[in-house]
């Protein structure tokens, strides 16, 4: 069948049993199991009440917790087996406590990723915090900016793979004698005369390259959430410092940025969290060579270039641990939140 | 702000610039990749997109006619014709040539060069030559002339032909008019109807429009010929529709119950319940993909579109629920408690007041897992790709096409193009809701 036809019938399919399934569950529940007439009433109104809000939550708690909770464990379990295909074709798993640990901690190129992404982790929600929270104060000011606003905002509609493609183009680097059509080339080379450069194959510093990719994405999501944050402010604030005689620098780094200090660290967690699993950029751009490896793609190797599943998961697990804290944290501010 | 008093006009005029250079680095990097698509290879390596405008100085490998078509002139043997022509080429001014590879700029217009088997070649400035031989010309060939020339400036869409089909583009072109027109026809006549049908009415017919382009590239992707497997990406662009609409659709659905019963519903353990979503909010996708691609092969649904969606599904419902629940919330509880007394059961309410009430949080996740879904490789390429190549969405083919044609920009920038324009249409055109989303799943 043609794979549209086929979509299209799944959509139906699946939409379709998702509502009957719905429907059918809440008219069983009403007319069969607890109906709401007869001598018990009263009592099957209240049990069918206590067990209908686990009949709307049922299937969206079966996929979270087969989807993504289950893998957790799934992980952890798989982190500590190694994988061995036995000379009949079957596989087993056999434990060996940490020694995919102990393997991961052997290979240079974990060291690297690991590293790459403490730098990542460093500059990328640095960066688009500055870049989005400048965006979204000097746009904020002029009457064009809600279309300078939507055009810096724009990549964020663009894929991973597809920015790859943008910024390779940019970084792209011909023969000397040939015209550049990379723009850094074009302009390194009439300005220092020297011989084009591949920059992506510069050590150290094509990382950074890289990290460029994702600061250009990821501004225009800090400076929609900045750009709120400071219409927020009260402006009774930024009068009295207007009054006292405070200058507009001095009324922005001492007067708006303390009020929306919680938004700031909010942009910078999420971007955190982007960058963390950060994969698409350096898997189209580099594939890890050239040292610019990182944690999502080393782990990518890991299971499907290698295919040792052993220490795929373990680096997932150290991905996992990355994140725990911003976990826990989330989880407590909407628990607080709830009270 | 600007008439506060101590505002400094110079201030103004600098605030005006620098947004100005924010916007123009912004988006300089997609226009580089939206000029590039029009142009051709010779080009695009000629000169750098910012000198489209211009005409360049190329150098172009042509070929004068083939030995058959000689005549015998006084005794001679003598080809002559135009080097633009043979090639179908537009003219150019030439400004040096040459006849080896290792000297291009040998001679100028109007010198004769001598040819290795010992006929002469003239050549005018205008691409008029005339090649003489004391000799038959022998070979199935011309011989090549390595040409310098001043190129105009020219565009095409030929790129879009290789990469998507002939004659693609102007045939979406011709879809989009027509929905176009039905959109403003069908908005015309429902003028009237409440404004819950009204603001649906562009997503219908949205989907109607994408059913109807899904039909028309699979008609077309067949009138592909010729083009290579890693060029077609019309069946890419297939794909990735498949994939996209059911993976965006039925979280939505799943999601709307469930935060419906979060938001509304008294029972015990929903406290507990929605710290577990927010919790599940963060964990990495890349920790479920092996225990899920085991899962799915060892309960028979391997690789292909059921796993994917049901991947994409799972993965996009913490945000989902999320959102929606935020947004549920909030409405206001006398609709609801008034709907209850009225003897409305909490499917009636759920569907006749919550769901139409909550139009713009759903729109906010559809297009936030639209894009997402639209934009994945990662999952894609675990649960959707298998060895058949069979299958295989716009981004993969991308990454495939940087590693077997790197150096061919004219198809990457046109492939990389066509995968952003349909997210980029969808940004544009609903942004409003995409803002709203951004700021209810992260600002409170």
């Amino acid at each position: 069948m043609h794979p549209a036809l086929q979509g299209l019938l799944t959509i139906v399919i699946g939409v379709g049993a998702c509502l009957s399934y719905f429907w059918a569950s809440n008219q069983f529940l009403d007319r069969v199991l607890f109906p709401a007439k007869g001598p018990n009433a009263g009592r099957n109104i209240n049990r069918a009440n206590m067990i209908r809000p686990w009949l709307f939550l049922f299937p969206a708690l079966f996929a979270l917790s087969l989807y993504l909770a289950y893998p957790v464990f799934e992980t952890i379990r798989l982190s500590l087996t190694d994988r061995v295909t036995q000379p009949d074709g079957t596989t087993v798993y056999h434990f060996v406590g940490l020694g995919n640990y102990i393997q991961m901690s052997g290979d240079p190129k974990f060291w690297e990723a690991l590293w790459n992404n403490m730098l990542w982790l460093i500059v990328v929600p640095a960066l688009s915090t500055a870049f989005g929270l400048m965006a979204a104060q000097l746009t904020d000011r002029i009457t064009w900016g809600n279309v300078a606003k939507s055009l810096i905002f724009m990549p964020m509609a663009i894929s991973f793979v597809g920015a790859a493609v943008i910024w390779k183009l940019i970084y792209d680097a011909r023969p000397p004698d040939a015209a550049q059509i990379g723009v850094l080339n074009a302009v390194y080379v009439s300005l220092t005369g020297n011989d084009p450069q591949q920059w992506l194959t510069v050590p150290f510093w094509n990382s950074f390259l890289l990290m460029v990719v994702l600061v250009w994405i990821q501004t225009g999501f800090a400076m929609v959430i900045l750009s709120a944050a400071l219409r927020g402010i009260p402006e009774e604030t930024i009068e009295a410092a207007i009054v006292d005689g405070a200058n507009p620098f001095q009324i922005f780094f001492k007067i708006k940025v303390p009020q929306i200090m919680p938004t700031i660290m909010l942009v910078w967690t999420t971007i955190t969290l982007v960058v963390l699993k950060i994969f698409d950029i350096v898997f189209a751009m580099t594939n890890g060579q050239w040292g610019t490896q990182v944690l999502a793609n080393y782990m990518f190797n890991q299971l499907f270039v290698t295919r040792d599943w052993g220490v795929g998961s373990a680096s997932a697990m150290v991905i996992m641990l990355l994140v725990t804290p911003i976990l826990v944290w989330n989880v407590r501010q909407a628990r607080k939140e709830m009270r | 702000m600007d008439n506060i008093a101590g505002h400094k006009s110079s201030l103004t005029w600098a605030v005006h610039i620098s947004v100005v250079l924010l916007v123009a680095l912004w988006l300089f990097p997609t226009v580089g990749l939206f000029v590039s698509s029009f142009r051709t290879a010779d080009q695009i390596a000629s000169s750098g997109w910012w000198n489209a405008m211009f005409p360049t100085e190329q150098s172009l490998t042509l070929r004068t006619a083939d030995p058959d078509a000689q005549v015998q002139q006084d005794g001679v043997y003598v080809i002559e014709g135009n080097l633009f022509a043979v090639e179908g080429r537009d003219p150019a001014p030439i400004s040096t040539f040459g006849i080896s590879s290792r000297d291009v700029s040998a001679f100028q217009p109007g010198d004769t060069a001598e040819l290795r088997d010992g006929s002469a070649l003239t050549l005018q400035a205008n691409g008029d030559y005339r090649l003489v031989s004391a000799e038959e010309i022998t070979g199935t060939r011309g011989s090549r002339v390595f040409v310098s020339a001043e190129i105009p400036p020219e565009f095409t869409l030929r790129n879009y032909d290789t990469v998507l089909g002939q004659d693609v583009v102007q045939r979406l072109l011709m879809f989009v008019g027509a929905g176009l027109v039905l959109w403003g026809v069908a908005r015309f006549v429902l003028s009237s109807q409440p404004p819950v049908v009204a603001q649906a009415l562009p997503v219908v017919a949205g989907l109607a429009l994408m059913a109807a382009l899904a039909v028309g590239f699979g008609l077309s992707s067949g009138a592909a010929e010729g083009a290579q497997t890693t060029d077609d990406m019309a069946r890419a662009f297939l794909s990735t529709l498949t994939v996209t609409i059911p993976a965006t659709i039925i979280p939505i659905v799943v999601a709307a119950f469930a935060a419906y019963a979060l938001a509304w519903m008294d029972f015990p353990g929903r406290a507990l319940l929605i710290a577990f979503v927010v919790g599940l909010l963060v964990v990495p996708l890349q920790l479920a993909l092996i225990p899920l691609l085991k899962l799915h092969l060892s309960m028979g649904i391997g690789k292909g579109y059921l796993g994917v969606w049901l991947a994409h599904t799972g993965f996009g419902l913490p945000l989902a629920v999320y959102l929606l629940r935020n947004y549920m919330v909030g409405l206001p509880r006398d609709i609801i408690e008034n709907a209850r007394v009225d003897g409305a059961t909490e499917f009636q309410i759920f569907t006749k007041i919550i769901l139409p009430l909550s139009f713009p949080a759903l729109a906010s996740f559809a297009i936030f897992q639209f894009l997402w879904t639209w934009n994945d490789l990662l999952v894609a390429k675990v649960f959707l790709i298998d060895a058949s190549g069979q299958t295989t969405v716009m981004t993969n083919q991308i990454v495939e096409l940087l590693g077997t044609r790197g150096g061919n920009w004219e198809i990457l920038a046109t492939a990389a193009f066509v995968s952003i324009a349909v997210p980029l249409v969808v940004f544009f055109a609903m942004q409003r809701y995409l803002v709203r989303g951004l700021l209810a799943g992260s600002v409170k």
